[in-house]
């Protein structure tokens, strides 16, 4: 440890600690433009110069990576200080008049208007301004070594190996996140328009998938983590003070024996790409309606604000119902609850902005407690319900003053006119859909679907919690459709019957059911995929099959289907049946 | 039933009835085991090999023959005489083969009628020359040198149990050599017999179990001829859309025709708790059967040639219905 | 004396035996000569009861389940849609008219369609006249010959 004196103040630090570093501690705040507390400091950018006294010479050198000594005095606002950062950062915001945090620095500054002229060239708003972190990021951090530095004085910039597009590039971001312009941009080549789902743009490596997660714990994605795939970073684990990141975490499969399974998977969105003529995916600020949930949550991308791409507030807001719902090319079926998040979506679009706000709907389908009233609250809001699908989106212009729009096409079937309404925002409401991979989920279990292709219950009015399969139960959007408080009510149901078996310990069984007489039985596994309710087994050790006395229903299918009449239906044997038939002609 | 009484030999008759003389080199092929036989046994009836008369069985007493294989189906009255004397001679009668035991081929002749028959063989076959207007056999025939008598073809096929009592069955067209050593083995051992109606020779389970292909979930949309296509030698026959009788037939030969890529015929007849083998094999069929509309289910059925003959092949005139119904 | 004919019926309990409860409680007249055996499932069927009823001297048979789709046990009824035309072929081939085979789907709500469907069949068979079988002949045969030889002491 040694003590140092800055700005009067007398500090103790670490031996060779940097001066930056010692300022920070002591709550003294110095300008950096090349500084990432990841990366080595570089110096390239000289803002964070200070003066240092020892003895009696005193120096200018740059406080980001000069190492603290005992003794020293450092002076980070002497005139001469003061001089040499206005120097530089009129050179700074000459050099790049466009540039923001250019323009945040020389404000914080007080720099103003530079002596200097500026080039035509570096007049963009997201110019580089060669801090080099983009650099040494992919070099030291990342170790994918894609990035460097060409050529020297004023033609210095930041380039590609060879000036191109490198397979090198591991695609991990890390460049476009440090650098402090948006000079950077991360281009797939192959993007066909479909953006990672739910997240409005790319994610990094480890992450929550919202802060309102169950459990509310980071997940590294071994896909786009730096570590796993070059060794480098390991950034996470640095910043972690209880030192939970543990990158050596592998997936376990575990076997777990339960007596009952409730399935409530979820669904999927449908994606709106298929229906091209609204734009989703080809046309800016369309949004799903989840995208859109997002972009309202005070956790997303604009903390809560409805913003367009631009920055700037929407002027009107269009909302869609029925994407992909109620459309005989897609999904015959109602998908419930858009009518009311489209109602709630125009609330908070009217609470938070002064925008135009038009609905196109089909119905409108308020159904539950409340619901009705709430509509008719929203009516008074002025917001514009025009009953009929809408045909198209296309780019257009504002009528008033042709600045670019998006421009909504429809029929009013209720005036009996066709409109075009300029809107700046459109939001969908796609369908709810089974999940992509429902039909392998549901084999697993024995779960028939719908013709929709959502679980089946095993009765729409009298069950719509239980499968045909005992022990399998379904709940939530699994089955179909619904809202929060359906679901609650549905699960809740599930729930009970579950424990309920549970509480009892054991199960009743009809004795009319089939059985293998195994003497008989030569596996030919005819009986194999006759039973709905996945009640026939095969044995491959024996080479027989089996029947499972606690899901047989005692049909008797199988016992009619079985060739050498091992299988037998107790309650119905052939042998009862045949006598009955003896019986009953006489 | 040994004839462990006497210090004699026990008596064998072997006997064919409408049959095809396989049985009878069924018999010969236990090869140097037939000398075994025949020390162990006194035959006292075997047409195909020596020279009794049936007048030599009439003069003996009654349940004097210890054991009588009876092989071949009643098709006539001289079958039916001949499977009543022995029955009244015999201690032990066994149905000896599919023929005896169920019918057999011969059995097909219940999906025609004897008048049919006859006109065809007599008559309209191709090779057939036939005069005078094509003349049928008769039962009796005055002839310069005497009267002739012939026996009398019966309208319907037999089976050996639907004209007398029959103690013991062993199935087979023919019975396996291996499967006959082992019953003449166990007889000659002593042991006690099993009940009397029981099938020896064979398993209790169906030709599935000794075949070794690999079988897995069944669902069939087209059916085929066995010469229609290649078939995977390791895999079940039925999953290729053969239509291959192991399920319904009951084991014992080894599952010989599927080891030879062709599929059973279902010579083994029926498992042992089956009512009826061909209604089986419909219901076992047309439980894989992987269509719901009518014409895709009717189309998938236009697949299979004549249900009764394929089915029925060796057990028609033991099913349920016994004979097709002719005008 | 009129010819009555005699038909075995095979019912699947939850639809069709439920129908024919209907009717009966309805007081829906229908023929009396269908003999009704129940099952659970009218997949339950096995072609060798179809056989065995005109064996024993049955002139008409007719399976009843639930309509496709409606199965209590889901798919039972997909099974008997394929086996009974199977088996209308075979008994075609026995030279048994295939009408005297019939498959029908009564809900148990369809007691009227029920006295419906036995009502026509009853008079579909009485047309067709009674079924003589070969067999028929042979079982009294084997029944007076049993009693014969019961009396017989071995």
């Amino acid at each position: 440890m040694v003590t140092i004196n800055i700005d009067g103040q007398h500090i103790e630090v670490v031996d060779d600690t940097t001066v930056l570093k010692a300022a920070e501690k002591a709550g003294i705040w110095i300008p950096t433009m090349c500084h990432c507390e990841y990366l080595e400091p570089y110096g390239v950018c000289r803002l964070c110069s200070v003066e240092v006294v020892r003895g009696k010479r005193s120096r200018i050198v740059t406080a980001c990576n000069y190492p603290v000594r005992a003794g020293m005095t450092v002076h980070t606002n002497s005139p001469r200080v003061t001089w040499i950062r206005k120097l530089i950062m009129e050179m700074m915001l000459s050099r790049w008049p466009n540039v923001r945090v250019v323009h945040e620095m020389a404000e914080k500054l007080g720099v103003s208007a530079p002596r200097f002229p500026s080039l035509e060239r570096d007049e963009a708003e997201n110019a580089c301004i060669l801090c080099g972190m983009c650099v040494n990021m992919c070099n030291d951090v990342v170790r994918a070594g894609v990035l460097g530095f060409a050529h020297t004085g004023i033609n210095r910039e930041v380039v590609l190996p060879f000036g191109q597009k490198t397979d090198r590039c591991i695609v991990c971001g890390a460049c476009a996140k440090v650098c402090p312009t948006g000079h950077i941009r991360m281009v797939l080549e192959d993007y066909k328009g479909k953006k990672p789902e739910y997240t409005l743009g790319p994610k990094t490596a480890i992450s929550v998938p919202s802060l309102q997660a169950v459990p509310r714990v980071p997940v590294i994605d071994p896909a786009s983590c730096i570590h796993l795939t070059t060794g480098g970073c390991e950034i996470c684990a640095t910043v972690c003070e209880p030192k939970a990141i543990n990158y050596g975490m592998q997936d376990e499969v575990q076997e777990i024996e339960v007596g009952q399974i409730l399935v409530a998977t979820g669904f999927d969105i449908f994606d709106a790409t298929a229906m091209a003529q609204y734009g989703y995916g080809t046309l800016d600020n369309v949004y799903s309606a989840l995208e859109f949930e997002m972009l309202l949550n005070s956790t997303g991308p604009t903390g809560g604000k409805v913003l367009l791409k631009n920055g700037k507030e929407p002027r009107s807001v269009g909302i869609i119902h029925c994407i992909g719902s109620r459309d005989q090319n897609h999904h015959a079926y109602c998908s419930r609850v858009c009518c009311m998040y489209a109602l709630k979506f125009a609330h908070l679009v009217h609470d938070r902005t002064k925008a135009a706000i038009y609905q196109f709907y089909i119905d409108m389908r308020a159904f539950g407690k409340g619901y009705e009233e709430f509509y008719t609250r929203l009516l008074d809001e002025g917001i514009t319900m025009i009953r009929g699908k809408a045909a198209e989106v296309v780019e257009g212009s504002w009528p008033d003053n042709g600045e670019r729009t998006l421009r909504i096409r429809c029929e009013d079937t209720l005036i009996g006119k066709f409109r075009e309404i300029p809107v700046d925002m459109l939001v969908l409401c796609n369908a709810i859909e089974p999940r992509r991979d429902a039909d392998r989920v549901r084999k697993l279990f024995s779960i028939s679907k719908s013709p929709d292709g959502f679980f089946l219950e095993r009765h729409p009015k009298l069950d719509p919690t239980s499968t045909t399969t005992d022990g399998v139960y379904i709940a939530g959007c699994a089955q179909g459709p619904k809202d929060i408080p359906d679901t609650v009510a549905q699960a809740s149901a599930a729930a009970a019957r579950i424990l309920s078996l549970i509480s009892r310990g054991e199960v009743e069984i009809d004795p009319v059911r089939a059985t293998v007489q195994e003497t008989y039985c030569s596996g030919c596994r005819i009986c194999n995929n006759l039973c709905p309710y996945g009640a026939i087994e095969f044995l491959e050790d024996r080479k027989v099959s089996h029947v499972n006395e606690a899901l047989c229903k005692g049909c008797g299918t199988c016992v009619a289907a079985c060739p050498s009449s091992a299988m037998t239906g107790e309650g119905f044997t052939d042998a009862q049946i045949l006598a009955e038939l003896d019986g009953l002609m006489v | 039933m040994c004839g462990d009484e006497t210090m004699a030999r026990p008596t064998l008759a072997l006997y064919w009835a409408a049959s095809c003389g396989g049985c009878e080199i069924a018999v010969l092929d236990l090869h140097e085991r037939i000398l075994d036989v025949a020390n162990a046994f006194d035959i006292v009836l075997w047409p195909v090999a020596m020279d009794f008369k049936y007048a030599d069985i009439r003069k003996r007493e009654d349940k004097s023959i210890d054991l009588c294989l009876f092989n071949g189906s009643i098709r006539n009255s001289e079958n039916a005489e001949m499977a009543r004397l022995l029955r009244a001679k015999s201690t032990t009668l066994v149905a000896f083969g599919s023929c005896s035991m169920e019918g057999g081929i011969p059995g097909l002749a219940n999906l025609t009628t004897k008048q049919e028959i006859l006109k065809f063989v007599y008559h309209d076959s191709p090779s057939t020359i036939s005069t005078n207007g094509g003349i049928m056999p008769q039962t009796h025939t005055t002839m310069p040198e005497g009267e002739i008598e012939i026996p009398e073809m019966w309208e319907t096929v037999k089976a050996l149990d639907q004209v007398v009592e029959v103690d013991y069955y062993v199935p087979g067209c023919p019975p396996i050599p291996d499967q006959i050593w082992s019953v003449v083995e166990y007889i000659l051992s002593g042991k006690p017999m099993p009940p009397r109606g029981s099938v020896l020779g064979a398993g209790t389970k169906t030709c599935c179990d000794e075949c070794a292909r690999k079988k897995e979930e069944k669902k069939l949309k087209e059916f085929f001829r066995p010469y229609e296509i290649e078939t995977d030698p390791a895999r079940c026959l039925l999953e290729q859309g053969i239509v291959c009788m192991g399920p319904a037939t009951r084991d014992g030969c080894g599952a010989l025709c599927p080891a030879a890529n062709m599929p059973c015929r279902g010579c083994y007849g029926p498992p042992p708790n089956a009512v009826d083998q061909g209604a089986k094999m419909v219901s076992a069929l047309s439980s894989v059967i992987d269509a719901h509309e009518p014409e895709e289910i009717e189309r998938i059925l236009d697949q299979i040639a004549d249900p009764v003959g394929t089915f029925y092949r060796f057990s028609l005139a033991h099913s349920i219905l016994r004979r097709v119904e002719k005008p | 004396m009129p010819f009555e004919p005699k038909i075995i019926g095979f019912l699947c309990n939850w639809c069709s035996y439920t129908g024919a409860d209907l009717a009966g409680v309805s007081r829906i007249k229908s023929a009396p000569n269908v003999r009704i055996v129940r099952t659970m499932c009218s997949g339950r069927v096995d072609p060798a009861f179809v056989l065995k009823a005109f064996q024993l001297g049955a002139d008409g048979v007719v399976v009843m389940g639930c309509h496709l789709g409606d199965c209590h046990y889901q798919e039972g009824n997909y099974k008997t849609v394929r086996r009974i035309p199977f088996l209308k072929r075979l008994v075609q081939q026995f030279g048994i008219d295939r009408r005297r085979l019939r498959l029908e789907w009564v809900s148990a709500s369809e007691g009227d369609r029920f006295a419906e469907v036995v009502n026509e069949f009853t008079e579909e068979i009485r047309s067709l006249g009674p079924l003589k079988l070969y067999v028929h002949g042979e079982l009294r045969g084997e029944k007076q010959r049993q009693m014969e030889t019961e009396r017989v002491v071995h």
